[in-house]
């Protein structure tokens, strides 16, 4: 027993550690983080930069992940390509986010009718063809890549929406809320005082859920053509290069590829530890 | 029971006309015309074939047009590939993603369902764990990945089927196991998921109770119950394997629906990519139908009243 009773956030983040695969996963996706960010600074090749004589080499203790046909180092191009996954992940997410929660806020707290015509919207866009959306969205942008960030978060908020909107139904029915009201707290105040700290453990679990699966819409869409534009690169666009090479340069495709399988099994296996440690039951234990 | 069904397809036809329009205005408003790339259109051509596709017409006008041409299951000549119409074009594409899509929709039944089943019936066991580890491996290695993967394995070093294309009879055999490997990843996953919280239940401690076998309790009693979750997942995604991955028939270069919905958008052949949206959109909702009238036949409990 210590003598100081730990918070809410602190027992989740101690029942999250004493997992070892989210242990595991968390040190993976930090070091990864830390990588893709500072390693192009410190490498000693860039993503331009062309070694003719060694061109289409398999990897080798120069170049750790081998070099594509163009003589590039394919490990800074892994690198500069996790920056551009990595951020749109997490920009699409905030965007998914801000929206979807937004939207369950408010039709949680808005009247039965205004609530019924808010998620029957939901529903009718749950029912739309949403990579063929996705694909004409980007047709429409364009191509140009914050709109497409734009475009894949307007996309993956319903779910949010939907959740959110259930826990503020059962939040708003219990006393602590009435208690507010009576004693004077504006619905604003309500909302962001009393709502949003009880729905954010549910926010932080469906946002890491969204992350690996904007990840995976990324790398779609530039696998197809249709997101990042080469020679930028993202990880959809280097397994789309090495898919296209296989035969002669297998590592082109083998490397991106390992990478983003890990990238995703250590964001699932996050999300749903993240899940068990957050879980709103274990919350008031 | 009629009125169940005509409640759900109005709601259905309703989804795919708001489909409709959405594409129609999200089009309207791209930039880019589809005879952009035509250099040296002089402006009485340009006018000419402005008139020839209505394009001179106020929007909501053009969009009425749009839509009587769809009512009319004639959504006109594509933009792109002269002298062929949509129709003509999904309903020759349509048949080829349906071909490698039924066996991974079948596959992904046959393997999931008892994996899942297995999993759910020895919780904690070795087959339990062996059954999820395959369904993380199904999430984290998405088409792309596991396609490229699976080309490379059997077309490249194997040599048992082409490595990509749609000549020979079998061809569609490493896109069907691509696409059926990842979903039954899913479906393992759901089956066990309900299963597991349908065996908890009371009443498949009565039917235990007076004496059911072991196989009676699992397969009359507790699937029933158990399956209403993955046969929500199985309508999108049935609709999806059909109509054809974007990522399969690209990686296999597959002649068929999705592929063609891609060149679409890259080629701005706006009669295509409409048409393909409301194609898509209309199997969903033929196949979410079909999940409600499954489901409501599976647990009297939902029937077919709500709306």
């Amino acid at each position: 027993m210590s003598a100081i009773p730990e918070t809410p956030w602190q027992g989740a983040w101690r029942r999250l550690i004493s997992r070892p695969g989210s242990l595991v996963s968390i040190v993976f996706l930090a070091v990864l983080i830390l990588l893709c960010v500072l390693g192009p600074l410190v490498w000693p090749y860039t993503e331009s930069m062309q070694e003719l004589e060694r061109a289409a080499s398999p990897p080798s203790w120069q170049h750790w992940l081998g070099t594509d046909s163009l003589g590039r180092d394919l490990a800074v191009r892994v690198l500069k390509g996790g920056q551009m996954s990595l951020l749109v992940g997490c920009v699409a997410t905030l965007v998914a986010v801000v929206i979807g929660v937004s939207y369950g806020l408010v039709s949680g707290l808005a009247s039965q009718r205004v609530d019924a015509a808010m998620m029957r919207f939901v529903d009718i866009l749950y029912a739309f063809p949403f990579m063929v959306f996705v694909i004409l969205l980007t047709v429409m942008f364009g191509r140009s890549l914050w709109l497409l960030f734009a475009a894949i978060g307007a996309v993956e908020w319903l779910t949010m929406a939907r959740v959110i909107r259930g826990q503020v139904l059962a939040l708003k029915k219990l006393e602590f809320i009435t208690a507010a009201r009576a004693s004077g707290a504006t619905t604003g105040q309500i909302l962001l005082r009393h709502l949003l700290p009880n729905v954010a453990g549910v926010i932080v679990i469906y946002a890491s859920l969204t992350v690996p699966g904007v990840m995976l819409l990324e790398a779609t869409l530039s696998f197809l053509g249709l997101g990042v534009q080469p020679p930028n690169a993202s990880w959809g666009v280097l397994i789309s290069e090495g898919a296209a090479a296989m035969q002669a340069t297998p590592w082109l495709l083998i490397g991106p590829a390992a990478l983003f399988s890990a990238t995703l099994i250590a964001m699932n296996t996050l999300s749903d530890a993240l899940r068990d440690a957050l879980d709103p039951k274990s919350m008031t234990e | 029971m009629l009125r169940f069904l005509i409640s759900r397809l109005s709601q259905g036809i309703a989804v795919i006309i708001a489909v409709i329009v959405l594409t129609f205005l999200m089009l309207k408003a791209a930039p880019g015309s589809p005879y952009d790339k035509e250099r040296g259109t002089s402006a009485v051509a340009k006018e000419r074939l402005d008139e020839l596709y209505g394009l001179n017409k106020s929007v909501p006008e053009q969009l009425m047009l749009h839509l009587a041409k769809y009512a009319r299951f004639d959504p006109g000549p594509s933009d792109r590939y002269k002298g062929q119409s949509v129709t003509d074009i999904i309903a020759s594409s349509f048949p080829v993603s349906a071909a490698f899509g039924l066996p991974a929709l079948l596959l992904a039944i046959g393997l999931g369902v008892p994996l899942g089943a297995l999993a759910a019936l020895k919780p904690g066991s070795l087959e339990d764990r062996a059954a999820m580890l395959f369904a993380t491996l199904g999430i984290c290695a998405p088409s792309l990945v596991l396609g490229p993967v699976i080309a490379m394995t059997f077309g490249l070093k194997l040599g048992w089927f082409n490595v990509a294309g749609w000549y020979d009879s079998d061809d569609w055999v490493l896109p069907a196991l691509t696409l059926g490997l990842i979903y039954a990843a899913y479906v393992a996953r759901l089956t066990r998921g309900g299963l597991r919280e349908t065996l908890a239940k009371d009443f498949i401690r009565t039917a235990r109770a007076k004496g059911a076998s072991e196989g009676a309790v699992v397969f009359r009693h507790a699937f029933k119950l158990a399956c209403l979750p993955l046969l929500n997942f199985l309508g999108p995604a049935a609709a999806g394997l059909l109509t054809g991955s974007f990522v399969t028939e690209i990686v296999f270069q597959i002649p068929g629906l999705g592929q063609h919905l891609v060149n679409a958008a890259i080629n701005r052949d706006y009669a295509l990519a409409s048409a393909t949206a409301a194609f898509y959109a209309a199997m969903i909702v033929v196949f979410n139908l079909l999940v409600d009238v499954v489901q409501a036949l599976l647990n009297p409990r939902i029937g077919f009243q709500q709306s």
